[in-house]
């Protein structure tokens, strides 16, 4: 909301040296956040002159300038070069002389131009910031204007104004109008308010006058769509009479563009009053006025020139030619006030809420007006608003209002609050007296009386978020100042620190960042292509979660897996010239499972618990989450140094970060070949948890890489991060730790090539008994010696006993055990 | 003439010398060992000498035994001193041929880094945790009872519109990307014991464009305490605890009016930052309030016997004014240089 400070003045009190600084300190005292400040950035001199007389000289570029000779007050008329063409001798501008600056900032000094040294220049209204008018200069007759000459055109024109704009909270909707900020600022100053609503008496006592029927035959969430409906008729009016200067300079501080008079001044008095007022072409009704629902499929034409179609909650004011507006949104086009109307219809009607924020929205047509209908606006000032109408439209357009108007009121008055003693205490933790309280819910406009042990306070007509006794806690606390609550620290009772799965993701995030990987975040939006790449490791479509409104049409998906992300993180960093990158997500993925269907039917009240059926469908409601950590690694795990050379990333990267993973949340990770239709064929690993697969880790097949614009060897791991805790968990009995010597020996065994080495080296443990301490593969060799379609695999074996020194003979036995179950499982013979 | 060997003083004297000119004469302890071999080994001389002992005359043993046993000590000291002093000699020169320049030993990794915003929730965590609280989670696609209805979100209210939320296709699953960490509040007030005392660091979601200060995707953390007789002034000493461990001794809280569907009262609260780079200064930090009773009253808990507050804030927002930042978009753009600038600890 924009405040010009001369209308605030109206109001209330601002001291002449209020800064906006100041004002704008006042009222976020009182709840009101600062937004910005607003001026018409000119500087003088800027004077009223008047056109002598002028000689028309056309030039070489096709254009005619005018060679102006103008009195502005001084002993020699000046002469000025004017492009523009709207004027005759004797009328009155406004002429920037030289040293003034007009907003850009564009300064004036004379200057030499077609011919003539200009020794000022006359202003149109654009250039003056008054509006977008600028096809002519500015003729101050046409402000209703008749100056002297050399008199300041700053003031004269409001110039000098300023306004602060300040942000007003959703609960605040009396605060859209300088009547309800004035209220405020006298809250946060202690000044005097002067209520306008309350200022003349009406002139003309409301009456049935204009006929108008309330015939709403659905109301929304049962509340009817009008509950007050006052209208008063002004004829004889001169629709293209002036809008005088100070309506224009308020309106465009306050952010409205002048149209015309009429528009004008039901846009000044929404503006003053916080009371949307609409103006109709009275001979261009038929008939009297009924607000109803829309029927379905019906039309109306609205102030924009949009034909749109109603739907059957919308709600209308109608003639008997169907729809002439959409009621507390926007105007009908066949009503439209014209520069020929004569006769005018004022409406200030009270609409509900919800029905206009709908049809607002339904429509997206957020306007001035539903604006304010949405957040509430005051139902008593109706009458008071009309009459506003009715007053400006008399002294500005020459009309006269009929001595009848009509008014239509069901508003209910709100029940009173019962506001316990000590409540606002209990509920702020500081020392109000009961004067205070009375005090400020009086000085809020609230009406109170004392009861039993309570306060029972009617809340002001224009403060329907006053519902409870929390609110007007609320009130009183802000009132005197939320500097009135101490500090003081409450005892949470003894708590349990992290649990463990928030310890143990923690543990992973800082394992792989402590291995040299660097954690980023992504987006998880994603196009269906990328999810059914990487979502599964089957080809073929993946089920995913579509956003209805996605920023990007072309990724309205969930992401299925981390990859996707990861992969756009390294184009960034490799277009960057980042070549060498490990990277590592922490996130959510969304994965509805196949079959399933998710969502809830209709949502329960949100004032009462759900019962345990309602909730448990809302629990149910979402698709599982689980969160994952995935890596990527390009370019070299060891780059080139002096004597170094470099070490290219690839699958042993993704499988190292895979055991430190593991080993970070205590899992037990087993690795076996896995496949993945992303994926390398040869290069892929499945990783098990407590046999249960957790993720997989490999290298991209190079021809997907190719295709992403990655380099060829593109390594990639992906986890279930939470069944990877949730399979972690297991229980560690510690042995003691034997201290005699320990047999080491090497043993060698040739199995057929396609025997995975780590099912060998898990044979040999089995069959090699408790003597067995340690087993490492150190050789994989095939060749000379070796029979085709074999391989060599060899172990080192460490053997130790806990209460002896072990012979030799006792762990070649071992040994050979352990070799005899690989020779049962894969035909293993030993190689001497 | 060896086979005129006879223990005599010259016979002995000359042993030593020879030995000792070997010794002398050896540069290394190669040639040492070998000249040690020679003079001190079995087919030595002083080997041989030692040999004859027994056929010396018993009244001559102790003098002979005596003249050889010395010379033998004395040669193997010598040899062993030699020793000692070649490989000092040998090791240093082994040590200096050995030394590398240790600004150009090759690194083995390249030093990996956390995300600051990931960081900066587990330090804001760490704060609440030492107060005793603990930190509670929800998921991020969320149905909008727990995001909206229960949070006192009017169905018409106008943060459910379109243009701030993320909704789910089709509109009536009532399924949307949770635009608040609020939502685990309800889900804590529904399942955990009273009192609760919970803070929730997480990812939200607006429809918003990226630019410099918005991302569609961002962090905030938020707090909720229920308990009998919690005030403002509560909530007001929780924040400036908070305040001074994130901020510095001198940090301070300022309340300001405003609105939010689930607190009454509501406020926005500025923090008085002290080491912010260009002088202390108040920063906006987040919004908080008293529980509304309605959101109570959605959990099934009686607004007059149980009441607390509520406050959040933006990670992202925190991590620009606490540690300078001017674009938003450095944060989520995943350039590596950006999380290494920070390390491992923010």
């Amino acid at each position: 909301m924009r405040v010009p400070i001369s209308w605030l003045r109206e109001f209330v009190d601002v001291p002449l040296d209020a800064t906006p600084e100041d004002v704008h300190a006042a009222l976020v005292s009182v709840g009101f956040e600062e937004e910005d400040v607003h001026g018409f950035e000119v500087s003088g001199p800027i004077v009223v002159g008047q056109v002598l007389e002028f000689t028309p000289e056309p030039q070489s570029n096709g254009k005619t300038i005018n060679w102006c000779q103008v009195d502005v007050g001084e002993a020699e008329p000046r002469g000025i070069v004017c492009g523009a063409h709207n004027f005759v001798t004797g009328d009155k501008v406004v002429v920037s002389l030289p040293g003034a600056t007009l907003p850009g900032p564009f300064p004036i000094s004379a200057r030499k131009t077609y011919g003539h040294v200009s020794d000022g220049m006359i202003a149109s209204a654009r250039e003056l910031g008054l509006g977008e008018e600028h096809d002519g200069i500015l003729r101050l007759a046409s402000l209703g204007l008749d100056p002297e000459v050399g008199a300041d055109a700053i003031s004269l024109l409001g110039l000098d104004d300023w306004a602060i704009e300040v942000n007003v909270t959703p609960d605040r909707g009396y605060a859209f109008s300088i009547r309800g900020i004035a209220r405020e600022y006298a809250h946060a100053t202690g000044a005097e308010f002067r209520d306008p609503a309350l200022a003349p008496a009406l002139r003309h006592a409301p009456a049935s006058g204009f006929p108008v029927t309330i015939d709403d035959r659905s109301p929304v969430r049962g509340r009817t769509g009008a509950s007050v409906f006052v209208t008063r008729v002004v004829r004889g009016i001169d629709a293209g009479s002036p809008s005088p200067a100070w309506l224009v300079a308020r309106l465009k501080l306050a952010g409205i563009r002048s149209i015309s008079v009429v528009v004008d001044i039901t846009n000044y008095v929404m503006l003053e009053l916080g009371q949307p007022t609409h103006g109709y072409d009275l001979d261009a009704l038929s008939g009297g006025i009924t607000v109803r629902r829309a029927a379905p499929g019906e039309t109306l034409e609205t102030l924009d020139g949009q034909r749109r179609t109603l739907h059957v909650e919308d709600l209308l004011i109608a003639d008997d030619s169907g729809p002439i507006g959409l009621a507390g949104v926007m105007g009908g086009a066949s009503t439209e006030i014209g520069a020929t109307t004569v006769n005018v219809l004022v409406e200030a009607a009270n609409f509900d809420p919800v029905s206009i924020a709908r049809s607002a929205r339904r429509h997206r047509l957020p306007s001035e007006a539903s604006k304010r209908f949405e957040r509430g606006v005051d139902p008593a000032i109706a009458d008071a608003a009309a009459a506003r109408v009715v007053e400006l439209l008399e002294s500005l357009t020459g009309g006269h209002a009929d001595t009848l108007g009509s008014r239509w009121n069901v508003a209910v008055a709100a029940e009173p609050i019962e506001l316990p003693d000590g409540y606002v205490e209990a509920l702020v933790g500081a020392d109000y007296s009961d004067d205070e309280i009375v005090a400020a819910l009086t000085d809020i406009g609230a009406t109170i009386e004392r009861a039993t042990g309570a306060l029972s306070v009617a809340p002001p007509s224009w403060r329907p978020d006053l519902t409870d006794k929390a609110t007007l806690v609320e009130e009183v606390a802000r009132i005197v100042g939320y500097d009135r609550i101490p500090a003081v620290l409450p005892t949470a009772p003894p708590g349990r620190g992290l649990s463990r799965s928030q310890r143990l993701r923690r543990a992973a995030a800082q394992v792989l960042a402590a291995n040299g990987l660097t954690e980023v975040l992504s987006y998880p939006f994603v196009t269906s292509a990328t999810n059914d790449t990487f979502g599964s490791a089957v080809e073929g479509p993946v089920p995913a979660i579509r956003l209805l409104n996605p920023l990007d049409a072309e990724s309205p998906f969930l992401r299925t897996s981390l990859l996707p992300g990861l992969i756009e993180v390294a184009h960034r960093n490799l277009s960057r010239g980042l070549t060498d990158l490990a990277l590592y997500e922490i996130g959510s993925v969304f994965r509805p499972q196949a079959g399933e269907s998710y969502g809830s039917g209709p949502l329960p009240s949100g004032i009462v618990r759900p019962s345990l059926t309602e909730l448990g469908e809302l629990f149910e409601s979402i698709p599982p989450q689980p969160l994952h950590v995935a890596a990527l690694f390009v370019g070299a795990a060891v780059v080139h140094q002096p004597g170094q050379p470099a070490v290219a990333r690839g699958i042993a990267d993704a499988l190292d970060a895979a055991r430190q993973l593991a080993a970070s949340v205590d899992a037990a990770l087993t690795i076996g070949q896995g496949s993945h239709h992303a994926m390398h064929p040869g290069r892929t690993a499945e990783l098990f948890v407590a046999n249960q697969a957790v993720g997989f880790a490999g290298e991209l097949l190079p021809a997907l890489a190719d295709e992403l614009d990655l380099p060829r060897v593109t390594a990639v791991l992906e986890v279930n991060l939470e069944l990877l805790i949730e399979f972690s968990a297991r229980e560690v009995v510690p042995v003691s730790i034997s201290s005699f010597p320990a047999a080491t020996q090497d043993l060698s065994l040739v199995v057929p090539v396609e025997v995975p080495a780590a099912q060998v080296l898990s044979a040999v443990v089995d069959g090699a008994g408790d003597l067995l301490e340690d087993a490492r593969l150190v050789d994989d060799y095939r060749g000379s010696g070796v029979p085709a379609g074999s391989k060599s695999i060899t172990l080192a074996l460490r053997f130790r006993a806990p209460d002896r020194t072990l012979t030799a003979a006792e762990a070649s036995d071992a040994k050979l055990a352990g070799a005899a179950i690989a020779a049962e499982r894969f035909g293993a013979t030993v190689r001497e | 003439m060896p086979d005129a060997l006879n223990i005599t003083d010259e016979s002995v004297a000359a042993a030593v010398e020879a030995a000792l000119a070997a010794l002398a004469a050896a540069t290394d302890s190669a040639s040492l060992r070998s000249a040690r071999t020679e003079h001190t080994g079995e087919s030595s001389v002083l080997a041989r000498l030692g040999g004859m002992l027994r056929d010396v005359p018993n009244d001559q043993k102790a003098a002979a035994g005596k003249l050889v046993g010395q010379a033998r000590g004395q040669v193997t000291q010598a040899f062993a001193a030699r020793e000692a002093e070649l490989f000092v000699a040998e090791e240093t020169a082994r040590l200096a041929a050995e030394a590398v320049d240790v600004t150009a030993v090759p690194s083995r990794r390249i030093p990996g880094a956390r995300h600051p915003l990931t960081l900066l929730q587990e330090t804001i965590g760490d704060v609440f945790i030492g107060m005793g609280w603990e930190i509670a989670e929800g998921p991020e696609l969320e149905n909008e009872w727990f995001n909206f209805d229960a949070l006192n979100f009017d169905e018409d209210h106008p943060a459910r519109a379109m243009q701030d939320t993320f909704f789910v296709d089709p509109l009536d699953s009532h399924l949307v990307l949770r635009t608040q960490t609020s939502p685990v509040q309800i889900r804590s007030l529904l399942t955990r014991e009273l009192p609760l005392y919970v803070v929730s660091p997480g990812k939200v979601f607006r429809t918003d464009e990226l630019d410099a200060t918005h991302t569609p995707v961002f962090h905030q953390v938020e707090g909720i305490a229920i308990d009998k007789g919690l005030t403002m002034a509560h909530l007001r000493g929780t924040l400036e605890h908070f305040a001074r461990i994130m901020f510095g001794a001198e940090a301070k809280i300022r309340l300001r009016p405003n609105y939010f569907p689930f607190t009454e009262p509501s406020a926005e609260m500025d923090v008085w930052q002290p080491g912010a780079k260009g002088g202390a200064r108040w920063v906006e930090w987040g919004g908080c309030g008293m529980v509304n009773r309605n959101v109570l009253r959605a959990a099934g808990i009686d607004p007059d016997e149980y009441q607390g507050f509520a406050f959040g804030m933006g990670i992202e927002r925190t991590l620009m004014f606490r540690n300078n930042l001017a674009d938003m978009r450095d944060m989520v753009e995943g350039d590596v240089r950006f999380s290494q600038q920070f390390g491992m600890v923010v």
